[in-house]
């Protein structure tokens, strides 16, 4: 069964970019444009990994991971975080939150399949 | 050295490279999902086209670069193999083979230029698609130079499945970067009361051997390194020999196990070491057994990649395997001399090291003629283009079967074959496989088929040429062989007789003279050339069937088993591969009444040929002579000599230039008392006296 990705972004354009690579390589999208409205949308569905932006408007990505972390299903998804600048902090801080690992932007298609295998195996 | 040198090795290579990858190409075109092929046509193109670039051969490189890169993609899965791809890499196979023979030539003709076109296009559109991933090939692995071993320790935090790791997973990405040896331990595993499902208690230890570099193999845990404890050592870069492997101690002291003091204190025991270290309570039992697992990898690879090593051939020069067998034919003669000194000398001593001479040079002449033997599959494989190519130029549907490519022959031999094949297949392509609609309509599957088959069968080797087409038509060959006056207006031939009418000089059946056969040179010229090789050329035919055609060649040219014989105190050599028998011939008692040289062997009649007279040798005839049978062509034949005097290792030696000209001579042979025999070239003096 196709697995299913959750990707977070309040870019219109990442999201596509997410969708069109991932969607390529046999994996099912959901799509949603900020923490709140990730939280709305998974209720109900088996997602297995979440790729998410952490500057965005409503809910940052910092408190969806951590929001993500606390409900049982998701307490061993991959969840993955896009940062713009590759500052540890951030970095430390995503981790702290419970993220898997992080892709800095910009990053190239090849990449996010690339860790999207890693992670989900 | 010079760069010529390199070149014509060059030259070489590619020439090999190339026939392999048309082969590859071709069984592409059956099985193009085939990743293993890909891989290989991509292979051979990126080398013809680096190691033409680097010997002055730019053309090639050129017209190559686009191929290559295009089966980079089918072999990354981003490109499908298409028909039309692989008609265009035949076509390049071609314009490269000429490029060799012309290294001014440039990649600008039409073809080539369509060719890197095509493919330039082809390599621009990506048609991403699930794939069979490409098999990590192992071989290739153990052949690469700066193979090493590392020793990966990864201990990961207890949390990190709550962070989304699989720390297998991690594991695994690590075994995929070459060969790996991999061992859980448990030795920071808590009582089962205490243990928390959710942590992570195991740690690993991963014994890699990979071609890829520290910062690789770090790469892997990027998203954990931080807070896991990783150790990456290197254990082993191949560099010493077997001998200088690790001691089981000296692994556990490198890993922090055990101290230098400690081992040494032990020593002295005389138990099994790592025993001895458990029950003192140094090491753990996993601690042993993951330095045991160490071990065991790095040794298991060293020898895999000395066996590896082991199968690679050398490349000789094929004259200086001449040479060698020269030198081995020398031998032989020498030794046949030693032999013969030592009889008549009737020393014991010396024979004792005769014979021993002997096994031994009987052995070195196998051994030698058996690395002149190649396989004639490489041959073979050639014809799949021939007949892919001459069927689709005939509107014909054929496919060629090949059995026993892997039957060894002399080289020399199957280089003379490969034009009399060819001829042989290209007449069954054009005179016997029908059209598809001829075909069908005569209730045969559209789709023909040729057969080649090699056997080995005593000191030969059969091949057969077989295929499922019309036959033979007897009539119109009779009727052929009588309008060319072959044969007289009235005269009814046996079957066999009639179809060896096409190996008569100036005869051809086919309509038309395509620009595939039929202008009536050929099956004679095969037939002469089967016989310089001295072989016979069989045919048998069932009309609406097909026809076969059976070569019998001798496995080498160069030593052969002769018969002895002598005539006139001149010795001749029968090859004994020919011989039937021999008997008693008292010329006195046989004088026919007729004057026809014929005798009654087993009762059946047989001619016969007076060699004496053949070869105007002086003296005159003993009273009772000795009468050889040849068969040749499934037909008896008697040679008359004075006396036979045994069989003989012949090693053959050609009669020079001077002589080449002299027939029923096929070459002369040292006897162990350096007096010359001369080899009846049996073929010959069975034409001539027919």
């Amino acid at each position: 069964m196709a697995k299913t990705i959750l990707t977070v972004d309040d870019s219109a354009s990442i999201r596509q970019m997410v969708k069109f690579t991932l969607s390529k390589e046999g994996y099912s999208i959901i799509e949603a444009s900020d923490g709140q409205d990730a939280l709305t949308k998974i209720g109900g569905v088996k997602v297995d990994m979440v790729i998410t932006d952490l500057n965005m408007p409503n809910m940052d990505g910092i408190t969806l991971i951590k929001q993500l972390r606390a409900k049982p299903e998701f307490r061993f998804t991959p969840i993955i975080m896009l940062t713009t600048e590759s500052q540890d902090s951030k970095k430390t801080e995503g981790k702290a939150a419970g993220a898997t690992g992080w892709i800095v932007k910009p990053f190239q298609p090849e990449q996010l399949v690339t860790v999207t295998k890693k992670v989900l195996g | 050295m010079s760069a010529d040198v390199h070149q014509e090795v060059f030259i070489q290579e590619a020439t090999e490279l190339l026939q392999e990858l048309e082969q590859s190409l071709l069984e592409l075109e059956d099985d193009t999902l085939n990743m293993d092929l890909v891989a290989r046509v991509f292979r051979a193109m990126h080398t013809i086209k680096g190691s033409g670039a680097m010997f002055g051969f730019e053309n090639i490189a050129a017209l190559v670069h686009s191929i290559e890169t295009a089966y980079d993609l089918v072999r990354n899965g981003k490109l499908d193999i298409t028909k039309p791809m692989l008609d265009y890499s035949l076509k390049s196979c071609d314009i490269i083979r000429e490029m060799l023979g012309d290294p001014s030539m440039k990649a600008d003709s039409p073809l080539a230029m369509e060719i890197v076109a095509f493919f330039s296009e082809a390599g621009g559109i990506k048609q991403p698609q699930q794939k069979p991933k490409e098999k990590e090939q192992e071989n290739k692995l153990l052949k690469s130079s700066n193979l090493k071993t590392y020793r990966v320790t990864f201990r990961a935090p207890q949390d990190i499945l709550l962070s989304g790791i699989n720390p297998e997973l991690l594991v695994k990405e690590v075994a995929e970067l070459g060969e790996a040896s991999i061992s859980a331990q448990t030795t920071y595993m808590p009582e089962l009361g205490e243990m928390e499902a959710e942590k992570c208690y195991t740690f690993w230890e991963i014994i890699l051997t990979t071609d890829k570099t520290e910062n690789d193999i770090r790469d892997i845990f990027i998203f954990v390194e931080d807070d896991s404890d990783l150790k990456v050592t290197l254990i082993d870069d191949f560099t010493g020999g077997s001998e200088n492997l690790k001691k089981i101690g000296e692994i556990l002291v490198e890993k922090g196990d055990i101290s230098q003091d400690a081992l040494m204190g032990l020593m002295q025991e005389r138990k099994m070491f790592g025993e001895i270290l458990i029950e003192k309570g140094l090491i753990t039992k996993e601690a042993l057994d993951s330095a045991l697992n160490e071990q065991l990898h790095v040794r298991q690879i060293r020898d895999q990649k000395a066996v590896v090593e082991n199968i690679s051939s050398v490349r000789v020069p094929s004259e200086k395997l001449d040479f060698l067998v020269d030198l081995v034919g020398e031998l032989v003669t020498v030794q046949a001399r030693l032999g013969q000194i030592a009889v008549q000398e009737n020393n014991q001593e010396m024979l004792k090291v005769a014979e021993e001479v002997e096994r031994l040079v009987w052995e070195l002449r196998d051994n030698t003629m058996s690395i002149r033997m190649l396989e004639i599959g490489s041959t073979f494989s050639k014809f799949k283009r021939l007949v892919r190519d001459l069927s689709a130029e005939l509107g014909k549907e054929i496919e060629l079967i090949v059995h026993g490519g892997e039957t060894e022959i002399d080289k020399t031999v199957i280089e003379k074959l490969g034009d009399p094949l060819v001829h042989l297949i290209r007449n069954s392509i054009d005179h016997g496989i029908e059209t598809p609609q001829e075909r069908v309509a005569a209730g045969k599957p559209a789709k023909g088929h040729i057969t080649l088959t090699a056997t080995h069968s005593g000191g030969s080797v059969l091949i057969e040429i077989s295929d499922d087409g019309k036959g033979i038509n007897k009539e119109a060959v009779l009727k052929k062989a009588r309008a060319n006056g072959i044969v007289s207006e009235t005269a009814e031939l046996p079957d066999k007789e009639v179809f060896e009418l096409i190996f008569a000089s100036g005869f051809s059946t086919a309509e038309t003279i395509s620009s595939v056969s039929g202008r009536g040179v050929g099956m004679d010229v095969v037939r002469r050339n089967i016989e310089s090789l001295r072989g016979t050329i069989d045919i048998t035919s069932t009309q609406g069937k097909g026809t076969t055609i059976t070569l019998k060649l001798p496995l080498t040219l160069a030593i052969i088993d002769g018969l002895l014989v002598v005539i006139g105190g001149q010795f001749y050599i029968i090859p004994l591969s020919l011989v039937n028998e021999c008997i008693e011939f008292n010329a006195a008692k046989n004088r026919s009444s007729s004057g026809r040289r014929i005798i009654m062997v087993r009762n059946e009649i047989v001619p016969y040929v007076f060699l004496r007279d053949f070869f105007q040798a002086e003296g005159e005839a003993p009273e009772i002579q000795q009468i050889v049978i040849i068969e040749i062509d499934g037909r008896r034949v008697g040679f008359v000599v004075d006396s036979v005097v045994g069989d003989h290792q012949t090693v053959i030696k050609s009669l020079g230039k001077a002589f080449k000209d002299i027939e029923c001579i096929s070459g002369a042979s040292v006897l162990g008392d350096g007096s010359v025999a001369l080899i009846v070239d049996v073929f010959k003096i069975y034409t001539e006296i027919e």
